[in-house]
């Protein structure tokens, strides 16, 4: 899923200084999840807002709502049009979902509540760590499950670079060696073939941005 | 030194080479001092590339500097601040210069060091450089394409005989190999017996090994070291005999350590040469080497 984190409350207010009729829109998928931009923060940074206004003396219009899925248009069409009564929506979404919004509000102003930060997993409750880059070259196959271009700090394929120290990273003493844990699964799967030929320079031409596809069934649209 | 550093390799002799570090801006005298210094004395200098991930001189033009003096000069190339295409365009550079030696290496992570906000590049790392080397030396680059003049190189690369754990270590040393590294200079070694064990593997593959020594300035240093430098490890009777001397005296004490290490690597014949990291006071070198009876 997509990991974001909410902005700085001081942030979101100086964001909204000029503004009399805001509207805080929230998405209930990925960012709802890791607690960040789901209904509950929403109404959270709503209360926020008011009761801050309220002790400036400043009568400022503060709705709310949440869809399923910001970035999926279908989800976003049932709002679009009470949106315009704004002078700005406050997206909670990631990126992506608060670039729809904004495309569909054309020319309402469009504020960004949150930092999107990446695509992760929860491997317990509230913590949240990236697992995928999304390269668009998958090799998890050959090192058995662990994403060396994620989880390794310079995202190299040859095994472990001279700074590794007892299994931790270089730069984060808290964070595990990529290529040290890939080495030791594929030790433990007897699979360690599977990284003693050197793999070739990643092909980058599949992450130009801003990348796109067309499922099959959909081409020629 | 007359012999090239290639051809010393070659000859099977005990092979010095030493490391300069570029300076941060113009002023380029002290460099050329520990340039006059050593250029005599070693079989090559090693220019660093960036080291520390602290912004400097590049490596390619401090080897040409080496090279106008008169001296010969081993490239250090990270993949961290350059693409593949930056990275390639340095290596024939270096070729038209006449530079041959080149040291591939990943980089150490930007957030390392003086740039911390900057981008870090890391397209190739240290095996896939050396892939690189390989290709340009077969006539083309790594987008296939001709190119019109082919250089030469001598290839280098980096191992850590004191990692732990050891084992992805040594997979990638043999990747390197396998990508064509002629030479390897180590990371600091300290404890010679553990070295020797390394030796035990390492010799027995087609390249030439350089064990890394870096110059212990204070006691100070050799404990900090321990707790902070990937894959050093300065053993306890070392770190005492550093202490074992007053503090003004320290310098001179890890000159005799290092200068006994390099007799011993020599005399016992354990690897194929050495490797002189004297960060900061490359001005003592030649005390070393005297030290060690070379």
């Amino acid at each position: 899923m997509i990991v974001a984190e909410r902005k700085p409350f001081e942030e979101i207010k100086d964001m909204l200084a000029s503004f009399k009729k805001v509207f805080i829109l929230g998405c209930d998928t990925c960012v709802a999840v890791c607690m960040a931009g789901g209904k509950k923060e929403v109404g959270v940074l709503a209360s926020q807002l008011r009761m801050s206004y309220k002790q400036d003396g400043k009568d400022i219009t503060i709705d709310e709502d949440t869809v399923e899925r910001q970035c999926n248009k279908e989800y976003m069409e049932r709002i679009i049009e009470k949106l315009q009564e704004y002078d700005v929506v406050v997206s909670m979404a990631c990126g992506a979902g608060a670039q729809l919004l904004a495309d569909l509000c054309e020319p309402t102003q469009i504020l960004p509540g949150v930092n999107t930060r990446f695509i992760g997993m929860t491997p317990k409750d509230g913590h949240w760590v990236e697992r995928c880059r999304a390269c668009g070259n998958c090799v998890l196959g050959e090192t058995g499950g662990i994403c060396p271009v994620t989880v390794c700090a310079k995202g190299i394929m040859n095994g472990p670079c001279g700074g590794t120290d007892h299994g931790k990273c270089e730069v984060d003493k808290e964070k595990d060696c990529a290529w040290t844990l890939i080495y030791q699964r594929l030790d433990k799967m007897g699979k360690l073939d599977n990284i003693k030929q050197a793999f070739p320079p990643r092909n980058h031409a599949a992450q130009t941005n801003p990348a796109s596809q067309v499922h099959e069934v959909y081409k020629g649209e | 030194m007359a012999v090239s550093f290639k051809n010393a390799l070659k000859s099977g002799e005990f092979v010095i080479t030493a490391e300069v570090g570029p300076p941060k801006g113009t002023d380029i005298e002290e460099m050329k001092q520990h340039i006059e210094l050593l250029k005599d004395k070693v079989h090559g200098i090693n220019m660093t590339d960036n080291q520390s991930s602290v912004m400097r001189l590049s490596s390619l033009v401090g080897c040409h500097i080496i090279k106008e003096m008169g001296g010969e000069p081993i490239l250090q190339m990270t993949g961290r601040d350059r693409n593949r295409m930056a990275l390639q365009s340095d290596l024939i550079s270096a070729a038209v210069l006449g530079i041959e030696n080149v040291l591939c290496l990943t980089g150490d992570h930007i957030t390392m060091g003086d740039h911390k906000d900057a981008k870090p590049v890391h397209d190739l790392e240290s095996v896939q450089i050396l892939q690189a080397m390989k290709c340009l030396e077969a006539g083309k680059d790594l987008g296939g394409n001709a190119l019109k003049g082919t250089p030469k190189f001598c290839a280098g690369a980096v191992v850590t005989p004191e990692a732990d754990p050891i084992e992805p270590q040594l997979m990638k040393f043999e990747k390197k190999v396998k990508a064509g590294a002629e030479f390897f200079q180590t990371q600091a070694v300290y404890d010679l017996d553990n070295f020797k064990r390394f030796m035990d593997y390492a010799g027995k593959f087609d390249t030439k090994i350089l064990a890394g020594i870096v110059l212990l300035v204070s006691a100070g240093m050799a404990k900090f070291m321990n707790k902070n430098v990937a894959g050093i490890f300065v053993p306890e009777n070392l770190v005492s005999e550093m202490d074992s001397v007053s503090k003004a005296d320290q310098l001179k004490k890890g000159v005799e350590i290092a200068g006994r290490m390099i007799r011993k690597l020599k005399e016992e014949k354990i690897c194929h040469g050495v490797h002189i990291m004297a960060i900061g006071k490359e001005g003592v070198v030649p005390d070393i080497l005297k030290e060690a009876g070379l």
